[in-house]
């Protein structure tokens, strides 16, 4: 594999001949083939080749639902049922674009509370980070597009909930939402461009992966022990240990997600939209999709619409500063005896946003939204910037290869011999 | 060459280069500014949705005690034949019980004005009303007399629990304000317009 890194390592003539005037099979044997990539990833490391994948399964069966469905008020939800009935295959490519979206945040929440539990935000990837963030930002916006288009109960009032926020606004807010709109309520025009957009940013995610990833090679992944690799050891070429690894991963991943599209392929979704959407009578209960719950929670958890909105905005917010808030010069939470504590707390305290953004906010849901809510921001803004300071971390080892190989001190080099393809 | 440039100009070549990169760099953000513009504005209400601004509605048919929806630029609109009672009711109530004491001036649209049913109501029995919860934007329900219309005997939203009275100001939260007046003329006896 090693050779591969000069053109001439290329025998077929036309690759040869390809490669020397635009060198995408060197390129793709550096950054993927022989790419040095620390030994001792686990599985959580999945995730960001998981994420691809579903990235660019939304793109192509989007692409192939657009080829059916009608962005027009009127034609709108006839159009997504007849994908569903008549369609070949309709069936089939609508659930797994609407599970797909479930399916992509759930890859991507995993990926980002890896990161936050092994500090993959702390220098040098802080900027690999933001492009992380960016992405977030872009699918939220993206899913939220994408939820409209099918112009049922819960699209048409879901848009106009979440478009509402914009009037808290002081001033303009009223003048951006009818901008927003195109009129003066959610209607045809505004289903009009929520289309065009929904088909837009995808690409432009798919841009934002693009610096992600290249990113990402230049700094090289973190791992479990959050130490930079040091030697030859303490690496393998990506190809083919980690793309075994995460094919291997991608299958268990499939074998999830194909078991909801064939058996709950509607389990995910609320029945209401299954109802044409009727600007002139609001469902009982809106509520969003689960990924966005633990936001709306925490929108509704202020009675104040202003701040409700600013803290919503801010609590996605938290996520790009985190680079900056935490001062522990140690990355992974394995030698972080606080910080562990603190953060599988935040993986609770998100969950329980989440439960109580699906209840109403009624008697005991308001406090436990208002308590979840000070412990989210608490964490990033004060748990994070002082256990810097107050934290005693344990003792880091000295390389990947004599934690991961040696078991000890004395045969680290020994142990790693045989496993070397020297 | 070029220092003979610079004599042939003499200072007036330095100020001269950078008054024209000032000035071409001034109209480059000018026209970029008229291009986004262009494709800002695009987004807005088109000249065809702004055409529906008006709507005319004949009142006749509405029975004392029920109210009916009409759609005007893509809202409904209620409009509530009230009964002797409600209208007593709703000019008894003291301004001081009211969650939001203003209520919009019929000329201006500016809510400016002291929340009685007397400024929210043109012209008895009829009450008419932008009918979107002004918590978030849900339709409160009181137009069938059938409805659950609340405590307050006008509106009651189904979605937080809001109520409106019978002159549809907000009489129970989480709404913050007063279900909107639009603005409305009357053409005849029986037939409004609105907008």
């Amino acid at each position: 594999m090693a050779h591969a890194k000069t053109p001439s390592a290329f025998t077929n003539p036309l690759i040869r001949w390809v490669d020397d005037r635009l060198p995408v099979f060197s390129m793709i044997s550096k950054e993927y083939g022989v790419f040095p990539t620390p030994r001792n990833f686990n599985y959580l490391w999945n995730f960001g080749a998981l994420a691809l994948f579903m990235l660019v399964m939304m793109i192509v069966t989007g692409v192939f639902l657009a080829m059916q469905y009608t962005p027009n008020a009127d034609l709108a939800f006839a159009s997504v049922d007849r994908i569903t009935r008549d369609v070949n295959f309709g069936w089939l490519i609508r659930t797994l674009h609407a599970n797909g979206s479930s399916m992509f945040f759930l890859v991507v929440y995993v990926h980002i509370f890896r990161g936050m539990y092994y500090g993959s935000y702390k220098r040098p990837r802080e900027l690999l980070w933001l492009f992380g963030c960016v992405i977030y930002l872009l699918m939220m916006a993206t899913a939220f597009l994408g939820y409209t288009l099918p112009w049922g109960q819960m699209s048409f009032w879901g848009a106009t909930v979440i478009t509402n926020f914009f009037t808290a606004i002081p001033i303009v807010g009223k003048a951006i939402t009818t901008w927003l709109w195109g009129g003066f309520a959610v209607a045809n025009p505004t289903l009009n461009r929520f289309f065009a957009l929904h088909y837009l940013l995808p690409f432009i995610i798919a841009a934002v992966v693009f610096l992600h990833v290249w990113a990402l090679h230049v700094t090289g992944s973190n791992n479990p022990l959050g130490i930079e690799p040091k030697s030859d050891k303490d690496t393998l070429p990506f190809h083919p240990y980690y793309t075994m690894k995460d094919s291997f991963g991608l299958s268990v991943f499939l074998l999830i997600y194909a078991a909801i599209v064939f058996y709950i392929p509607d389990y995910l979704g609320d029945t209401e939209n299954y109802v044409q959407g009727n600007p002139l009578v609001t469902p009982p209960s809106i509520e969003p999709e689960w990924y966005f719950l633990p936001f709306y929670a925490i929108l509704r958890s202020v009675p104040n619409k202003l701040l409700g909105v600013l803290l919503m905005g801010g609590a996605v917010f938290m996520l790009f500063l985190m680079p900056w808030l935490d001062t522990s010069k140690v990355r992974s939470a394995k030698f972080r005896p606080w910080y562990q504590w603190c953060f599988w707390f935040f993986v609770a305290d998100a969950l329980l946003l989440g439960d109580v953004g699906a209840h109403h906010p009624e008697g005991i849901w308001v406090l436990l939204g208002q308590i979840a809510t000070i412990y989210y921001f608490g964490f990033f803004l004060i748990l994070l910037p002082f256990l810097g300071w107050f934290e005693k971390t344990l003792p880091l080892p000295t390389s990947i290869s004599e934690s991961v190989l040696g078991g000890g001190k004395l045969a680290g080099a020994a142990a790693a011999k045989p496993m070397e393809k020297a | 060459m070029v220092d003979a440039t610079h004599d042939a100009h003499g200072g007036d070549g330095q100020t001269r280069r950078e008054f024209l990169y000032l000035a071409a760099g001034a109209m480059g953000a000018v026209a970029s500014a008229g291009v986004a513009w262009t494709l800002v504005d695009s987004m807005n209400p088109a000249t065809d949705t702004l055409a529906l601004s008006t709507i005319d509605v004949n009142l006749a048919p509405i029975a004392e005690g029920m109210g009916v929806v009409t759609m005007w630029q893509g809202k409904p609109v209620f409009i509530r034949h009230r009964t002797a009672a409600e209208i007593s009711e709703a000019q008894s109530v003291k301004l001081s019980d009211l969650l939001d004491p203003l209520t919009e001036n019929p000329k201006t649209g500016v809510r400016d004005e002291p929340a009685t049913d007397e400024n929210r109501v043109q012209k008895s029995p009829w009450l008419i009303l932008i009918g979107i919860c002004t918590h978030l934007g849900c339709i409160p329900l009181g137009n069938k007399p059938t409805d659950d219309r609340g405590e307050y005997g006008g509106y009651r939203c189904p979605c937080h629990g809001s109520q409106y009275d019978t002159s549809g100001r907000v009489r129970h939260g989480p709404a913050p304000l007063n279900l909107p007046v639009p603005p409305y003329s009357f053409t005849s006896d029986t037939a409004v317009r609105i907008g």
